[in-house]
């Protein structure tokens, strides 16, 4: 069956901001599925929220809405766009469950539209707990026993018949949040109210706990012509109870039999069918019984998931674009295996053929292993439970390709950049304990290892170091033996190695060692040498890497896609069979982008956006692309972005390996590092001390930016102010500096990334506190990284700026007026472009300020300086000569893709040549920031100056009201008018210095028709100011007291700001307003804004236009 | 369990290629065609699946032996792989259903390997170069050189001419009672009723696998095992109301006798189901040529259309040869293609009870898309009319 031609225009659903369990995968499965469709022909119309992302470009479909993802904004497009059909499998949870309201509210039946890739019934067969239990049954394969239940009391009935431990699983949601497993009645009761909350619909599935079993996926797909096939196995290294996506996991399973497999994979065809995906892809996640081989389903989501992205990364199949394909008609056998198939081949050639052509409907082999890790940031949530649990908490993963499993798990290792080349990671358990005899050590490390962690994968090398057996270490944590014992003989060959020290490095046993995986760093320490040293030795042994494609076939036939991992050869081969690699490097000359490496919080996908574009930019100039990252979800991991892609960790040995493979021909003209975040400039020095060149902006230049000294020079050439400041590395340094440049200062260490470790102290008593901390958590000490100490500007507004520069020439991308006042990182603050409230002469300054550093430090690409703007007066606060995290949002507010300006200039292009000129657009964009507070119960949601958003969303409209309110709406701030919040109240509780800023948006509240609350203290201000507010108690000053109120349903929103002395207090606020979904601000400035936006909202119906239609009438205004 | 022995071993190819790898299983010296397998489940299927009788196998994926040996997953009575070559061979055995290690099992039986070897590098040389002839062999340089192992490796005959199947085959008949192994909970195979409900079944054993016999009891035959060279009258005298041709090593145009049978039994209008081997003898019975494929088909991910619904399977595939059906035009029907490069899978004759199978419906290792080719075959046993089949 051909493509449908009853279709013409088909709508996608993007997933939204980037949250805990839902991240970049689905712009990667977007943007595949958008490409597709529109190359079949179809008008394709896109909307997402998230403008850091390739599928809003834009080139990248006819119709692109940034607009919310709710159900009267997509109506409203629906409406105006009347696509044929809704692609709604390739945007997460998020697109199922907007698909899945717009069927039920009928939206989709009145307006004739057809839901593609899955239906209403199949979604509802998956995702409702009680149908797909009763489905599973139906086909003869067992669940775990549990029961759904809407309320506390039926779900202690069920508990009693299942047992402790139990499992606790909310309905519609994704990443497992509210999902937790509890052990004792008191943790259940409190838990299934929380899990109750978490979800949609208000039911929760109460589990039977499989435990300790072991877990594996299969990514299924199947056509309309029922044609299945598994696209990859994927096994958990963890065990069931912890969340698939917290999992260490590996490619393909490694501990089943033929039978064994067989039977998940029968099971897994007989589930799609069952539930009835009809076309595209599906994941079906299975527990099994080490013990006696039982098996039962534990899940399915009828879609493109995380885990398909991972399984597309692991296996060259291209699992998004196919589903996009088979949604329109296609069926399997009709799609050829890219990976494989030259695009010129025809269908039907026989064998021998000198240009074969392969069907999709295959399953790929792989002759590799794959290590995904995931990547946590427990350090950015003090207070959180770090326990890897049912629900996701990790932010971002990595994925690693190597020959065996060890070589892969010390890649893996080497890219997830936690400082770990290896397992050297130093156990501060076992240190301290140390001295408390070997005996205490190793119960320790059990008991510790009982408790799934984070860095469990260390503490496990460190207990088999420290002498506990493999069947030890299998007994408490659950993990196969088989993966144990894969540990335990790199602990053993490291072991060897520190005995032999220098010895080490004779090039039999360094041979050994680099086949087993290990990097330069880990053998220069076990050795006692410099990395440098093993580096020049393994040269002296011609021990190089060699490059294999990632083919789908495990060589049985040839591969044209240049999709790369490296891997070393085992030491006994022999010089006999010298192999002919397969890197088979181009003659062009050539840029190698840098990526940007696992998501964290404060480096996602906007870095990855950066790249991608970047890559774009030089394909057009001419230039053979070759990308380096090991980022599983991303856009510039698709083998089809750049000419050829490494997928490897962002090393400096890796990367240089990588440059050496490509340099025996054409030329390597030059790195991109700018790209990346800090991930690649991290590597700059090390890159051009091996000689290589980076393009673009020099690396003194960033060292000028970085170093504060240095940096200052630069702003007293330029005449230029910034807050007072010095660095110290010792208490009473600190003290002195910050007596010097008064109180309050800004505090943090040097060299870190989204304001890590960054803090807001306003006496002499907070000051040594802080620095007495940071020596403690400092590995050596201060004397490397001293503390950085500027005098912070009360009040004061912040201003972001991106520009290009070509060292001539500056133009500005965009000036963005933060809406949160300074001292909230500004990754965590919502911000306006153009800007709203300053001065049109503050704004020319800043342009001319921007300008003249771009200059003075010769940027040749982008560079991003911050401002604070206080009386009147402008202050430099920091200068990033690199593409910074708002570039994609400014790139969407102004029509201009300045990552690809910004590469083309790098490329010797100039700005007059380019033609680039600032746009200042008529329209308003406004950037929203997107917490992963749900997920980490117990943490404070107040912001400061340390970054902790995962993700952004953009409103876009016609004033400043318009746009924040579909920023709010998008981020999932459901701000309520006076009609939806009658019968309930505006709640003020705010500090001191912030309570004439509070009268003023209480009385915009009243005046559009709110009734005021404040706790005591407040409502006695804005009673004094005139307004009518009722008066309750602080949580402290006896019930019934404020939070009473917002648990009973009484508050609709609420404005909480804080100082020193009150935030404590107010913890309770703030979590139950998170908890209980009310809408809720702790700044005057947004609170402000929001008044503004309810005002707004309360006018009428928010309108929808896309990007095109903007930048059309740009181009004509 | 015996330690694993870490002594040196050597893959000399008719080509010239040496390498050096460490040795395990059993510590002779053995000569062979050099065969890859990408399956990336079943190594113990594959070591003792008849059809490798003088190969020596090598699999694709990298890390092997990690869940062991055990009975129920034995194809045969024994290892029939000349030699077996992967990349890394687990230290350890972790699988509930494990009895020994792979090191155990092809050292009982006699079966050399070697390990440590790139054997991506190797899998591009056949794929390049075709099968080559190889040795594999533990023995010190010092006692042969690299070079005589090349002449032994140059000296060895290819697989065309060569008549495997008297290797592989049983001394005597025998009756076959075990039903497919089980994993927990999982539902048992479609069938017509216990063993027996359908008729008889007599299989010729060519190096048949314990799978199809597996098979065929689940779908309700009681089946008899015959030796290849039983002669057609005999197996009629067995009154069979199916004959299976099973599958087999080598080159099916050695097999004369083998050939001359089935064209007995076509004469004679048993239901005739070909497997494999079986499939190709049963098309040179019918006057059809077969030829050797550059590298085999010898994996789990085959796809295979069935022409008659349109739909695919994805298979268990083992073989070097293969049916050119322009051979067969007019006298055959072709009911499968293989997806990858349109190589005949399947073929039937227009009104006849005759189904014959290029790739390996009891799968084993592999996915059991295909499974129900049998309970077609016991229709056809049934004589119910199949669409498209009867002509």
């Amino acid at each position: 069956m051909p493509r449908r031609s009853d279709l013409h225009s088909i709508l996608i659903l993007g997933s939204g901001p980037i949250v805990i369990g839902q991240a970049c995968e689905f712009d990667y499965s977007g943007s595949q599925g958008a490409k597709a469709l529109r190359q079949e022909g179809y008008r394709v119309i896109l909307v997402n929220s998230n403008p850091a992302t390739i599928m809003t470009d834009p080139e990248l479909a006819d119709r692109t809405y940034i607009e919310p993802l709710t159900v009267p904004v997509v109506t409203r497009i629906l409406e105006r766009e009347r696509p044929d059909a809704v692609l709604p499998t390739l945007g997460g949870q998020t697109a199922l469950n907007l698909a899945m309201a717009l069927g039920r509210e009928g939206v989709l039946a009145r307006l004739g539209i057809e839901l593609i890739g899955a239906s209403l019934e199949a979604i509802d067969k998956a995702e409702d707990r009680e149908k797909f239990k009763a489905a599973m049954e139906r086909i003869g394969l067992r669940v775990p026993r549990s029961g759904l239940v809407r309320s506390l009391s039926e779900a202690i009935a069920i508990q009693r018949e299942i047992g402790f431990p139990t499992i606790l699983r909310p309905s519609f949601t994704l990443g497992g949040t509210g999902s937790s497993i509890a052990y004792n009645a008191a943790e259940f009761a409190e838990r299934v109210e929380w899990a109750l909350g978490q979800s949609p619909v208000g039911t929760v599935l109460i589990e039977e706990s499989v435990l300790g079993w072991k877990e594996f996926e299969l990514e299924v797909m199947r056509d309309r012509k029922d044609n299945v096939v598994v696209v990859c196995s994927i096994e958990n290294f963890d065990p069931m109870g912890v969340h698939t996506g917290d999992s260490i996991t590996v490619a393909p399973a490694m501990t089943l039999t033929d039978k064994e497999y067989q039977r998940m994979r029968t099971a897994a065809a007989a589930v799609i069918r069952e539930i009835g995906v009809e076309t595209g892809g599906a994941n079906i996640q299975f527990a099994i019984n080490p013990r006696n081989g039982q098996m039962v389903v534990v899940e399915m989501n009828p879609r493109v998931s995380r885990s398909s992205a991972l399984a597309s990364k692991a296996t060259g199949f291209p699992i998004a674009k196919i589903a996009a394909k088979l949604a329109v008609g296609y069926t399997l056998d009709e799609l050829p295996n890219d990976i494989t198939t030259r695009p010129e081949a025809r269908r039907g050639s026989s064998e021998g053929s000198t240009d074969p052509w392969q069907p999709a409907c295959f399953e790929p082999t792989l002759d590799y292993v794959v290590v995904k890790i995931p990547r946590f940031a427990f350090e950015k949530f003090p207070g959180a439970d770090a326990t890897l649990t049912t629900q996701m908490k990790s932010v971002g993963e990595v994925m690693a390709i190597g020959r065996t499993f060890k070589q892969a798990l010390h890649k893996a290792i080497r890219s997830l950049e936690t400082g770990s080349f290896g397992f050297d990671q130093p156990s501060p358990l076992v240190q301290s304990e140390e001295a408390l005899g070997p005996r205490v050590v190793l119960d320790e490390l059990r008991r510790s290892l009982a408790t799934p962690l984070g860095d469990r994968l260390w503490r496990i090398a460190e207990a088999l170091r420290a002498g506990l057996s493999v069947q030890e270490v299998a007994d408490v944590t659950g993990i196969d033996p088989w993966f144990l014992h894969q540990i335990r003989e790199i602990v053993e060959l490291e072991e060897q190695t520190r005995r032999l020290g220098a010895a080490a490095l004779e090039p039999t046993h360094l041979a050994q060692l680099k086949e087993a995986g290990l990097s330069d760093r880990r053998i220069a320490a076990l050795g006692g040498v410099s990395p440098e040293v093993v580096a020049a030795r393994r040269r002296e042994a011609g021990l190089r890497p060699t490059y294999s494609r990632v083919d789908t076939c495990a060589a049985e036939f040839v591969a044209h896609t240049p999709y790369l991992y490296s891997s070393y050869d085992p030491p006994w081969s022999g010089p006999a069979l010298v192999r002919p690699g397969e890197a088979d490097p181009g003659a062009r000359r050539k840029v190698v982008i840098l990526g940007g490496g696992p998501n964290r919080i404060g480096q996602g996908i906007e870095f990855d956006y950066c790249c991608v574009h970047a890559v774009q930019a030089l394909k057009a100039l001419g230039f053979e692309t070759i990308m380096i990252n090991c980022n599983p979800e991303t856009v510039s991991t698709d083998y089809d972005t750049a000419d050829r892609l490494y997928f490897e960790p962002l090393t400096l040995e890796d990367v240089l390996a990588v440059i050496e493979a490509e340099s025996e021909r054409g030329t390597v003209e030059g790195v991109l590092v700018q790209f990346g975040g800090q991930t690649p400039l991290r590597l700059a020095l090390g890159l051009e001390a091996a000689g290589v060149r980076l393009l673009g902006t020099p690396a003194d230049a960033i060292d000028r930016a970085e170093d504060r000294q240095r940096f200052a020079e630069v702003l007293q050439r330029l005449g230029l102010r910034a807050p007072e400041s010095g660095t110290a590395r010792t208490v009473q340094e600190a003290l002195e500096v910050a007596a010097r440049v008064g109180y309050p200062c800004m505090v943090r260490p040097s060299y870190v990334l989204g304001g890590r470790a960054m803090e807001l102290v306003r006496d002499p008593a907070q000051l040594s506190d802080y620095v007495h901390r940071a020596i403690l958590v400092s590995s050596s000490d201060l004397r490397d990284h001293p503390i950085l100490i500027d005098h912070f500007l009360s009040d004061a507004v912040e201003v972001d700026v991106d520009a290009v520069a070509d060292g001539k020439e500056v133009v500005i991308a965009g000036v963005m007026e933060h809406i949160e006042e300074a001292g909230i990182h500004s990754g965590d603050s919502a911000c306006v472009l153009p800007p709203n409230s300053l001065p049109h002469a503050v704004v020319e300054r800043i342009r001319r300020q921007t300008r003249a550093l771009a200059l003075e430090l010769g940027v040749v690409g982008l560079i991003n300086v911050q401002f604070a703007v206080k009386d009147g007066e402008v202050y430099v606060l920091e200068v990033n000569p690199r593409a910074s995290r708002t570039v994609p949002f400014v790139s969407k507010a102004t029509g201009v893709p300045w990552a690809r300006v910004a590469a083309q200039v790098m490329a010797g292009r100039t700005l007059r040549d380019l033609g680039v000129r600032e746009v200042v657009p008529e329209h308003v964009s406004v950037k929203e920031a997107v917490f992963p507070f749900s997920k980490f119960p117990g943490v404070d949601t107040v912001l400061g100056p340390e970054m902790r958003s995962t993700g952004e969303v953009m409103g876009i409209d016609r004033n400043f009201a318009l746009a924040f309110a579909k920023s709010q709406i998008a981020a999932g701030n459901h701000l309520p008018t006076a009609a939806q919040a009658a019968g309930k109240w505006a709640l003020f509780s705010v500090c001191d210095r912030d309570k004439p800023g509070a009268a003023e948006v209480a009385r915009m509240l009243h005046d559009l028709g709110f009734a005021l609350l404040g706790t005591r203290g407040t409502a006695a201000f804005l009673s004094e100011r005139g307004l009518p507010a009722r008066s309750i108690n602080r949580v402290k000053d006896g019930r019934p007291h404020v939070v009473d109120a917002m648990i009973n349903g009484e508050v609709a929103l609420m404005v909480n700001t804080s100082d020193e002395l009150t935030v404590r207090d107010s913890v309770s606020l703030r979590r139950t307003a998170l908890l209980r979904n009310i809408p809720y601000f702790t700044t005057i400035a947004a609170a402000r804004a929001a008044a503004q936006a309810i005002a707004a909202l309360q006018a009428g119906p928010l309108a929808v236009r896309s990007l095109q239609e903007y930048m059309a009438g740009q181009q004509s205004a | 369990m015996p330690a694993i022995d870490e002594g040196l071993a050597r893959l000399a190819l008719a080509n010239g290629t040496v390498l050096r790898g460490r040795s395990f299983g059993a510590r002779r010296t053995v000569v062979g065609e050099l065969v890859f397998n990408t399956a990336m489940t079943g190594y113990q299927e594959v070591v003792t699946d008849p059809s490798y009788r003088g190969q020596i196998v090598l699999m694709t994926a990298p890390q092997i032996g990690n869940v062991g040996w055990n009975r129920g997953d034995l194809e045969s009575t024994t290892a029939h792989a000349a030699g077996f070559v992967v990349r890394e061979l687990s230290p350890t055995v972790s699988n509930w259903r494990s009895e020994v290690g792979l090191h155990e099992a092809l050292l009982a039986a006699g079966v050399p390997g070697i390990s440590g070897v790139d054997t991506r590098t190797l899998t591009r040389l056949l794929r390049e170069e075709g099968s080559l002839g190889a040795v594999l062999s533990p023995v010190p340089v010092s006692d042969c050189s690299d070079e005589e192992l090349v002449a032994a490796a140059r000296r060895w005959g290819g697989m065309e001419g060569r008549d495997l199947v008297s290797e592989v085959t049983c001394p005597a008949p025998y009756t076959w009672e075990e039903s497919s192994l089980r994993m927990p909970g999982e539902p048992a195979a479609a069938s017509f009723g216990p063993p027996g409900a359908l008729g008889h079944a007599v299989v010729y054993d060519f190096g048949v696998k314990h799978a199809i016999l597996r098979q065929l009891c689940d779908v309700g035959f009681r089946v008899t095992v015959v030796p290849a060279r039983t002669p057609p009258d005999e197996v009629l005298a067995c009154r069979p109301d199916g004959v299976v041709l099973s599958n087999g090593p080598g080159d099916p145009a050695a097999l004369p006798w083998a050939v001359q049978s089935t064209q007995v039994l076509l004469a004679k209008g048993v239901p005739l189901l070909g497997i494999c081997l079986g499939h190709q003898i049963l098309s040179l019975a019918l006057g059809g040529r077969t030829y050797k494929l550059k590298f085999g088909h010898h994996g789990i991910n085959h796809p295979v259309k069935d022409l008659r619904t349109g739909r695919v399977e994805i298979t268990s595939q083992n073989h070097g040869f293969s049916v050119d059906f322009a051979s067969l035009h007019g006298v055959a029907v072709l009911t499968h293609l293989n997806l990858n490069d349109n190589t005949v899978e399947g073929l039937a004759l227009p009104g006849r009870p005759v189904l014959s199978l290029q790739y390996h419906p009891e799968a084993s290792p592999g996915p059991r898309d295909a499974g129900h080719l049998f309970c077609r075959f016991a229709r056809l046993v049934r004589g119910e009319a199949l669409d498209g089949e009867g002509g």
